[in-house]
């Protein structure tokens, strides 16, 4: 029998991994694949506690998360394709038009 | 150490050990790849949690469907390992390192070290709730229009991928 | 019907709005002059009446207080409340103060009529008139000090309108350089040091309020009847509102604006400055008999500063050449006289005086505007001369206010005089050096008079015959002279004292009002004896002595006149130019405050510190904002740092709070 802590502790170390990929990368699509991962542990926490709590509203839920990561993903990809069109590089430190 | 803990915990360490790795490679193409184990991994976890339909449906849109996309975008900026500079190491690192590590630190502090009465895990309704049937079931009864605007969100992500990808006419 | 009275205070209010706000569309003059003098008679008509009706009441009920509304409300309930309301009181002093002030502004406005006739700003001039007016009525007729005062500022934005009227032309103020200023500059002179007066008179208040917990006169007067006399707060109270009358009524130290306030047109100086405004110090301090009986050593001062003034602005008006300064400095004069008659607890002859000089010195001010309306606004009377045969209304009635002013019995000026100088000799409170003061006053007054007279009317005629034909002025402007030099010769019959077998009407109508002071002051009574009359005489032969003196010199030895400036020219240039008072203030008071206004407040203060504050405070935001907009990096993943930095705290919090 494991505890449910067990889960929600692999869960938010998980996250926290993809928060760090996150600020620390410099390649663009490097960092959406560190969302991508953020959003699966948050999936893993969903489905730990409907399964403990016996209530399969968490796994209807995780269905629902997962379309959206689809369509996030497929969007994000997407507008990366075009700003390399434009800038010839995926390096998230050179698109800073949006400053002061 | 029953079969239960074992697999947990070596499920655990992959996913975790997959992750780390992720984060930290050069390129890209081997970022994605470290990221196909995790997913593996995490579907491996959803298995021992008696969510069958979750665990495949993880494989096949996560890792099948979404990951395929990710390489071929990577593909397709012909990306490869051109990133041979070096990540200098700046201050936004190393605040935004230290802010995670603040919010793991909590996380564990709320998680592991409070007084929350967790509940125990009820193996026969947890394997009633995670098969397909009882999802579809679900799906169709009680989420139904959750259900049908998924189906407007993809059609507008469809739209607006294909809008935004599209080479100009000049 | 004594309800009606606060009438007497609307009508001349009508008359300043309607005039005011429609006047300069009213191409008519008549129909203005008949508005303005209109509301002023109305009010002399109803206090006429009012006053009739209280004759015949007994002396105890005369008082009527009629309440308005109230005014201000602040606190009431609590330990410091102020509730102060518009209400006016109808007593025997009021509504004699009351009469004079209309009857004699009735009399002015009419001679107004005559004398800015073809005025550009005739409109405006009867509007301010009505406005002065009103603010007078307050002042006498008001039940509080706070109505008082509204009223006391009120004449002094009314003299400032007034003497500034002809606002551009050039007028040399004292303590300007000469010929730099304009007659705005007189106005502002006027209107600046009757404000330091007004000061003092606001202290005073804040004493009384903080005292007495209120600012009403009967409530303040009736606690104080029962006080005993002696205690340093009520010598405070006292001698700070007498600051104020020294201000408005044109006493040492705040009297150099009155001279420089002749830069008005004349009408304006009969009203406001011989009849009714410089009047209202010495109404106030009969009004406030009471208080002032509760501090000896106050009415000391008074009697003092208004002996010395009565004598010093009398050696000025014997060298004058101006023929409204001569009477300006008279006015100063003879308010001291009036002052010297409160200071000795003799409060119903000072107030006698004052209703006796505003018949004859309104005379002097009206008949010198018809000279100088003959002589095409020439004022010098070294330039005139030999006008009785051309003015003969003029002249006579001109010579009848002499006669009053110099204190030749039977006129209305002997028995209000002699009374004064009675009771400066023989008051418990006065002495025999303020009688001695007072008729040396009395004489230069006479002498400077007839040197006036005699140079105007008399003797050979020294003006340009050319350009100048003095005519007669219009009836407008001689029927009030000729009513006021009526009442300058009967006017005085209302006080005749027992001594002179007269049952002296005048101070017994007063008596009710000066009874609490009197009980306080607890003066041995006099009987009629032989120093009285012996004083009397004297006081004539001296008087007469100086007239026959004037003319002699002035009429038929002219160079002895020569003689006496050579001899004493040093003297001379010293009285001429006031004892140099004017350029001491510049010097002392005047210019060190303009330099420190300039030099700390302006360019230390105002620019430094004031306009620092708000540049500095622009200047402040626009340096941060330099810093606060580097925020906005533009790189996502710095956003996303802030998230998670936000997560941070909210985790933290979440943690630390207890539940």
């Amino acid at each position: 029998m494991i505890p449910l802590q067990h889960y929600l502790i692999l869960s938010a170390i998980t996250f926290v991994i993809g928060a760090v990929g996150v600020v620390a990368r410099r390649n663009a699509i490097i960092v959406f694949m560190s969302i991508e991962l953020m959003l699966n542990s948050v999936n893993l926490t969903l489905v730990a506690f409907s399964s403990y709590l016996g209530d399969s509203t968490g796994q209807v839920l995780v269905f629902f998360v997962m379309t959206v990561a689809a369509a996030e993903a497929a969007v994000g990809l997407a507008i990366i394709i075009a700003l390399f069109r434009n800038k010839q590089t995926v390096n998230i430190d050179e698109i800073n038009i949006l400053k002061w | 150490m029953t079969f239960e803990t074992v697999l947990f915990y070596g499920l655990a360490a992959a996913s975790v050990g997959s992750a780390v790795v992720m984060v930290t490679r050069r390129s890209p193409v081997m970022s994605a790849i470290w990221l196909i184990i995790n997913f593996f991994a995490l579907a491996g976890l959803y298995l021992t949690l008696h969510a069958q339909f979750i665990a495949v449906i993880q494989i096949i849109v996560y890792a099948g469907a979404i990951m395929v996309l990710f390489l071929f975008v990577i593909m397709l900026l012909n990306l490869g390992d051109e990133e041979k500079l070096t990540e200098k190491i700046s201050y936004r690192k190393i605040i935004g390192a230290g802010l995670s590590a603040g919010v793991l630190m909590e996380l564990l502090a709320i998680l592991g070290f409070s007084n929350i009465a967790f509940p125990e895990q009820n193996v026969d309704r947890a394997v009633q709730i995670g098969t397909v049937e009882n999802i579809g079931k679900e799906l169709f009864s009680t989420f139904l229009f959750p259900f049908e605007i998924t189906s407007v969100l993809l059609l507008a992500a469809i739209v607006g991928a294909v809008l935004l990808a599209k080479r100009k006419l000049d | 019907m004594m309800n009606a009275a606060p009438l007497i205070v609307l009508f001349p209010l009508i008359g300043f709005v309607v005039l005011g706000l429609f006047g300069s569309k009213i191409r008519n003059e008549r129909v203005i002059g008949i508005l303005g003098s209109g509301s002023v008679g109305a009010s002399f008509a109803l206090a006429a009446w009012i006053f009739l009706s209280m004759l015949g009441m007994d002396a105890y009920e005369r008082k009527h207080i009629v309440e308005l509304f109230t005014w201000i409300s602040a606190f009431t309930g609590n330990a410091g409340s102020l509730s102060v309301s518009v209400g006016f009181q109808v007593d025997q002093l009021s509504i004699l103060m009351t009469l004079v002030v209309t009857g004699v502004g009735f009399l002015i406005h009419v001679y107004s009529l005559g004398y800015m006739h073809g005025d550009p700003g005739f409109w405006r001039f009867f509007s301010y008139m009505n406005l002065f007016i009103f603010a007078m009525l307050n002042l006498v007729l008001a039940d509080n000090f706070l109505l008082m005062f509204l009223g006391w500022e009120g004449v002094g934005l009314c003299s400032y309108l007034l003497i500034g009227f002809w606002y551009e032309r050039k007028f040399d103020v004292g303590g300007y350089k000469s010929g730099t200023s304009t007659t705005n500059d007189a106005a502002k002179k006027a209107f600046i040091v009757n404000r330091i007066g007004d000061f003092g008179f606001l202290l005073g208040m804040f004493l009384i309020f903080e005292r007495f917990g209120s600012l009403n006169f009967d409530t303040v007067f009736g606690s104080a009847s029962v006080m005993s006399p002696g205690s340093d707060l009520m010598t405070w109270i006292t001698i700070l509102l007498f600051i104020g009358a020294t201000g408005k009524s044109a006493q040492i130290p705040l009297y150099v604006w009155l001279p420089d306030a002749m830069a008005g047109p004349t009408p304006v100086s009969a009203l406001i400055h011989a009849a009714t405004m410089v009047t209202a110090g010495v109404y106030m301090v009969a009004r406030c008999s009471v208080l002032y009986a509760l501090a000896p050593a106050t009415l000391t001062v008074v009697a003092v500063v208004g002996a010395v003034t009565a004598l010093a602005a009398a050696t000025m008006g014997l060298v004058q050449n101006d023929i409204k300064k001569v009477l300006a400095y008279s006015t100063v004069s003879q308010l001291g006289y009036m002052f010297l008659a409160m200071g000795v607890a003799a409060f119903g002859a000072g107030i006698f005086h004052l209703m006796t000089h505003a018949f004859f010195k309104g005379l002097l001010f009206l008949g010198s505007g018809a000279v100088i309306h003959a002589m095409h606004d020439e004022q010098d009377i070294q330039k005139m001369g030999g006008l009785k045969k051309h003015l003969p209304v003029t002249y006579a009635t001109f010579l009848v206010a002499a006669v009053a002013i110099s204190g030749i019995p039977p006129l209305a000026g002997f028995f209000s005089k002699d009374e004064i100088l009675w009771k400066a000799f023989s008051s418990d409170y006065g002495s025999p050096v303020l009688w001695i003061v007072g008729v040396l006053a009395a004489a230069c007054t006479a002498f400077y008079m007839f040197r006036l007279v005699s140079l105007t009317f008399e003797g050979e005629e020294r003006f340009d015959h050319q350009h100048v034909h003095p005519h007669e002025a219009p009836g407008t402007m001689t029927i009030p002279l000729i009513i006021l030099a009526g009442l300058s010769i009967v006017g005085g019959w209302i006080g005749i004292p027992e001594s002179l077998l007269g049952g002296n009407a005048f101070e017994h109508w007063l008596d009710p009002v000066f009874e609490s002071a009197n009980e306080k002051l607890r003066m041995t009574p006099h009987e009629a004896d032989a120093v009285e009359y012996v004083l009397m005489t004297l006081s004539v032969l001296v008087a007469a002595g100086a007239i026959w003196g004037a003319r002699v010199l002035y009429l038929k030895r002219n160079e002895i006149v020569a003689n006496l400036y050579r001899r004493f020219a040093g003297i001379h240039r010293i009285l001429f130019n006031k004892y140099y008072v004017d350029e001491v203030y510049d010097a002392a008071i005047i210019t060190p405050t303009v330099r420190l206004s300039e030099s700390l407040l302006w360019k230390g203060i105002d620019v430094r510190v004031i306009d620092g504050i708000v540049n500095g405070s622009a200047k402040i935001i626009d340096v941060a904002s330099q810093w606060v907009r580097k925020i906005q990096t533009g790189v996502a993943q710095v956003y996303a740092i802030v998230f998670v930095g936000g997560i941070f705290v909210i985790l933290m919090w979440l943690l630390f709070k207890q539940p």
